[in-house]
C-alpha cells in the first residue's frame, strides 16, 4: 500500500490506485505467452497514437469538398512537421490492422475465444467491426479519387437492400449522392467512434481480467508458481515489443510513407472521371473479394457483412473441448489452410474481378464458410486430440523434452 | 514449407496489379535511396523546363514562388519571376488580374478548366504539384511518358488531336510531345537533350510533390537509430529479468 497520505485518502474514496495496481502491477499472468500476446497492448497504444495525431490534424483539416484535399496538403507542406502527423495517422491505420489481425489469429489458433471467454471474444469482434467503420470513414476525409469512389461504391452497395435499399443509400449520405453532406457527417463520425471504440477496449480488458489471458498450451494456469505478476515481467516483456514495433512503424513512417496507399487517392475528387481500378484499403481486401465473388448484389453485400459477422459465432461453432492448436492434428493444418485462404481472398480482392480471377475468388470465399461452417462443427466431432497435458508446468517440461 | 513462398508471392503481387499503359523502366534517382536527397541544380534546371515548356498548359498551384527560394534561387530573383505571371486572389473571382508576389501559388495558365479543355482538344492538363505522387511509380511514370513518344503504329487510329504514347492510359494522349531537343537553352550551359529535360522536370515535380522528403529522412535516421538503441536496453533487460523466469 502507497504511504503517501494523498493517495491513500483519494484511495478510500475512489480506488483508482487500487485499481491500477491490481491491473498493471498485480495482475497474474501465466508465464509461458509468447511474443504473440504483444499484440494486444500493441494495439492499445496505436489507438493512443490515433487519437492523439487524428485530433491534431482535425485542428487543421476542413470538411468540406471544396477545401478537404487542399486542407490535407496545407497539412503537409505548411503546418509545422504536419507531415509527420498526417503519415503516422495514414500508416498508423495499417498498422493497427496488421497488429488486429495476428490478433485475431491466435486467438483463433490457441482457441482463446472458447469457454470462458465467449464474451471477450464478442467484444474484440465488435471492435473489429468498429474500426472498419473508422478507417473507412477516414478514408474519404482527404477527399481524393479513391476517397470519393470508394464511398460511392460502398455506400452504394446498401442500395441492395430490398424495398428499403434506396431510402438507407439517401439516409446515410445525407442526399442523393456523394458530397458535402456525406463528408460532414463522415468527419463527425470518424472523429466520434474513436471513442466508442475506446469504451469497448475498456469493456474487453474487464472481461480479459476475469479470468486472465490464455496461453500457448491453452491449459488454466494451476498453481501459483505458473504465473508471474504483470509487472515487472510483462510490462518489460511489451515495452521490448513496443520499441520493435516502433522501429518498424518508424522506418515505413520516414522512408515509404506511402507504400500502403494509393496513389490516385492523390488526385482530388472528381465526379466526372471514373478510376480505372476502385481498390479499397488493403484491410478491406479479402471482404472486398467476397463480395464481388457473389454473383448477387444483395447476396455479395451479405457475403462481405456475413464473413464478418460469423466470428461472433465462432465460439459455438468450434465445438472441440480443446484450446490450443498444437494438441489438434486436424485443426492444427486447416488452421493455415484458412490463413491461406484469407491471404487468396486479398490478393483477388485487389485484381479485376473477371475471368480466372473470379474463379479464384469463388472457391476461396466458398472455403471461407466452409471452414467455418462445415469444417470446424466436424472437426469437434471427428477429430482426436493429442493428449493435453494437466499443467502448463507439464506442458513447458514436455516442450523441453522435444527440443 | 513452400507455403511461405506461395505467400510471399502472393504479397508481392499485390503490388504489380495490371495496369492499361506499358509499364515504365525503373530510373536512378537520387532522391529515392531511403538517405536520398535532391540535386538542386538539377531542379533548378528543372525548373526552367517547367517554365519554359509546360507552364503554358499546366499549373503546379501547390507551390509558392517563395519556396523557389529553397533550391537555390535569390529573392530578387524569385519576385521577378512572380512578377512576371498574373494572378487573381483566388477567395475573389471579380478581382482584377495582377502580377504575382513571392507569396502566391503557381496558377494555372488557363483561368478555368473548361478554358483549358477548349484549348486541348477537351482533354485536361492536369496540375502538376502532386504528379509524382498520383501515378504508380510516380516519377519512372513521368520520366517514361515524356521520353516514350512513338510513331503510331499501322494498327491504331489516332483520334483528331492525339498523339501515340505507350505509357499513357490507352496509348493515345492529347499533350502533343512537349520536349523537342534544344527547345531550351539551359543557364548553366548544360545540353538540353529530350531525356535530360525530362529527367530535370521530373526531378522538379517530384520536389514539389514532396518537399519534405530530405527532412523526412534526415529525421528518421535519427529516429531509428533512436528506436535500435532503445529495443538493445530493453532487451537486455528483458533478458536479465526473465533469466529468473525460465
Ligand atoms: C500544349 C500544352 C501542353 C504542354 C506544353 C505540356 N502538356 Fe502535359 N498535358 C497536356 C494535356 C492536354 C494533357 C492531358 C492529356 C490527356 O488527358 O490525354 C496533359 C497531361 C499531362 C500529364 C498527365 C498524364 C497522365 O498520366 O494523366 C503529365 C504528367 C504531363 N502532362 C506532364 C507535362 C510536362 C512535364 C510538361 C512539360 C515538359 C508538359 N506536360 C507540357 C498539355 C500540355
Ligand atoms: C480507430 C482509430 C482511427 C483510425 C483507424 C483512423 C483511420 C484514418 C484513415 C485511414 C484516414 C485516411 C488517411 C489518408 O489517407 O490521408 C484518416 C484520416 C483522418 N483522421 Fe483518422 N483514424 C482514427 C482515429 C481518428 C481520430 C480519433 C481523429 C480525430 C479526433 C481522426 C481524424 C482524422 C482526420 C482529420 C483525417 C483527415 C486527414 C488525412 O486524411 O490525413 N482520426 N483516419
Amino acid at each position: 500500500m502507497n504511504n503517501n497520505k494523498v493517495v491513500q485518502w483519494i484511495d478510500t474514496r475512489l480506488p483508482i490506485f487500487t485499481f491500477m495496481r491490481h491491473a498493471l502491477k498485480e495482475y497474474p499472468t501465466p508465464k509461458n505467452l509468447n511474443f504473440l500476446w504483444n499484440t494486444g497492448s500493441l494495439a492499445g497504444i496505436t489507438l493512443l497514437i490515433m487519437i492523439i495525431t487524428g485530433i491534431t490534424l482535425a485542428m487543421h483539416y476542413c470538411p468540406d469538398p471544396e477545401d478537404a484535399f487542399q486542407s490535407v496538403e496545407r497539412i503537409m507542406r505548411d503546418v509545422n512537421y504536419g507531415w509527420l502527423i498526417r503519415y503516422i495517422h495514414m500508416n498508423g491505420a495499417s498498422f493497427f490492422f496488421v497488429l488486429v489481425y495476428i490478433h485475431i489469429f491466435r486467438g483463433m489458433y490457441y482457441g482463446s475465444y472458447k469457454s470462458p471467454r465467449e464474451l471477450l471474444w464478442i467484444l474484440g469482434v465488435v471492435i473489429f467491426l468498429m474500426m472498419m467503420a473508422t478507417a473507412f470513414m477516414g478514408y474519404v476525409l482527404p477527399w481524393g479519387q479513391m476517397s470519393f469512389w470508394g464511398a460511392k461504391v460502398i455506400t452504394n452497395l446498401f442500395s441492395a437492400i430490398p424495398i428499403v435499399g434506396d431510402t438507407i443509400v439517401h439516409w446515410l449520405l445525407g442526399g442523393p449522392t456523394v458530397g458535402a453532406p456525406t463528408l460532414n457527417r463522415f468527419f463527425a463520425l470518424h472523429y466520434l467512434l474513436p471513442f466508442g471504440i475506446v469504451a469497448i477496449v475498456c469493456l474487453h480488458m474487464v472481461a480479459l481480467h476475469q479470468f486472465g489471458s490464455n496461453n500457448p498450451s491453452g491449459v488454466d494456469p494451476k498453481h501459483p508458481s505458473e504465473q508471474i505478476p504483470f509487472h515487472p515481467y510483462y510490462t518489460v516483456k511489451d515495452l521490448l515489443g513496443l520499441s520493435i514495433y516502433l522501429f518498424v512503424f518508424a522506418f515505413v513512417v520516414f522512408f515509404a510513407p506511402n507504400f500502403f496507399g494509393e496513389p490516385e487517392n492523390y488526385n482530388p475528387a472528381n465526379s466526372m472521371v471514373t478510376p480505372v481500378h476502385i481498390v479499397p484499403e488493403w484491410y478491406f481486401l479479402p471482404f472486398y473479394a467476397i463480395l464481388r465473388s457473389i454473383p448477387s448484389k444483395l447476396g455479395g453485400v451479405m457475403g462481405m457483412f456475413g464473413a464478418v459477422f460469423v466470428l461472433f459465432l465462432l465460439p459455438w461453432l468450434d465445438r472441440s473441448r480443446v484450446r490450443s492448436a498444437t494438441f489438434r492434428p486436424l485443426y492444427r493444418p486447416l488452421f493455415w489452410v484458412f490463413v491461406l485462404n484469407s491471404i487468396v481472398l486479398g490478393w483477388i480482392g485487389s485484381q479485376p474481378p473477371e475471368g480466372i480471377y473470379l474463379i479464384i475468388g469463388r472457391g476461396a470465399t466458398a472455403y471461407y464458410f466452409f471452414h467455418f461452417f462445415v469444417l470446424l462443427p466436424l472437426l469437434s466431432v471427428i477429430e482426436k486430440p493429442l493428449p493435453v497435458p494437466d499443467s502448463i508446468t507439464l506442458y513447458l517440461d514436455q516442450k523441453k523434452r522435444a527440443v | 514449407m513452400y507455403w511461405w513462398l506461395a505467400l510471399v508471392f502472393i504479397v508481392l503481387n499485390f503490388s504489380v496489379r495490371a495496369e492499361d499503359g506499358r509499364t515504365p523502366i525503373p530510373q536512378h534517382w537520387s532522391f529515392k535511396t531511403p538517405l536520398g536527397t535532391f540535386d538542386k541544380k538539377e531542379l533548378q534546371r528543372g525548373f526552367q523546363v517547367y517554365k519554359e515548356v509546360c507552364a503554358a498548359c499546366h499549373g503546379i498551384n501547390q507551390l509558392r514562388f517563395r519556396e523557389l527560394e529553397k533550391i537555390g534561387f535569390t529573392k530578387d530573383q524569385v519576385k521577378a519571376l512572380a512578377a512576371s505571371y498574373t494572378v487573381k486572389e483566388e477567395e475573389d473571382a471579380d478581382e482584377e488580374e495582377r502580377p504575382g508576389r513571392p507569396g502566391d501559388r503557381v496558377p494555372s495558365p488557363f483561368s478555368s478548366e473548361k478554358k483549358a479543355r477548349e484549348a486541348n482538344w477537351g482533354a485536361y492538363p492536369v496540375d502538376l504539384s502532386l504528379i509524382t505522387k498520383g501515378r504508380g511509380q510516380g516519377p519512372d511514370y513521368l520520366y517514361a511518358l515524356l521520353t516514350g513518344y512513338e510513331p503510331c503504329p499501322k494498327d491504331v487510329t489516332l483520334f483528331e488531336g492525339r498523339s501515340y504514347n505507350p505509357y499513357f492510359q490507352g496509348g493515345q494522349i492529347s499533350m502533343p510531345p512537349p520536349l523537342i531537343d534544344n527547345i531550351i537553352t539551359y543557364h548553366d550551359g548544360t545540353l538540353a537533350t529530350i531525356p535530360q529535360m525530362a529527367r530535370d522536370v521530373t526531378a522538379f515535380l517530384s520536389w514539389v510533390a514532396e518537399p519534405e522528403l530530405e527532412n523526412r529522412h534526415e529525421m528518421g535516421v535519427k529516429v531509428l537509430l533512436f528506436l535500435l538503441v532503445l529495443t538493445g536496453l530493453f532487451y537486455g533487460v528483458y533478458q536479465a529479468l526473465w533469466k529468473l523466469v525460465r
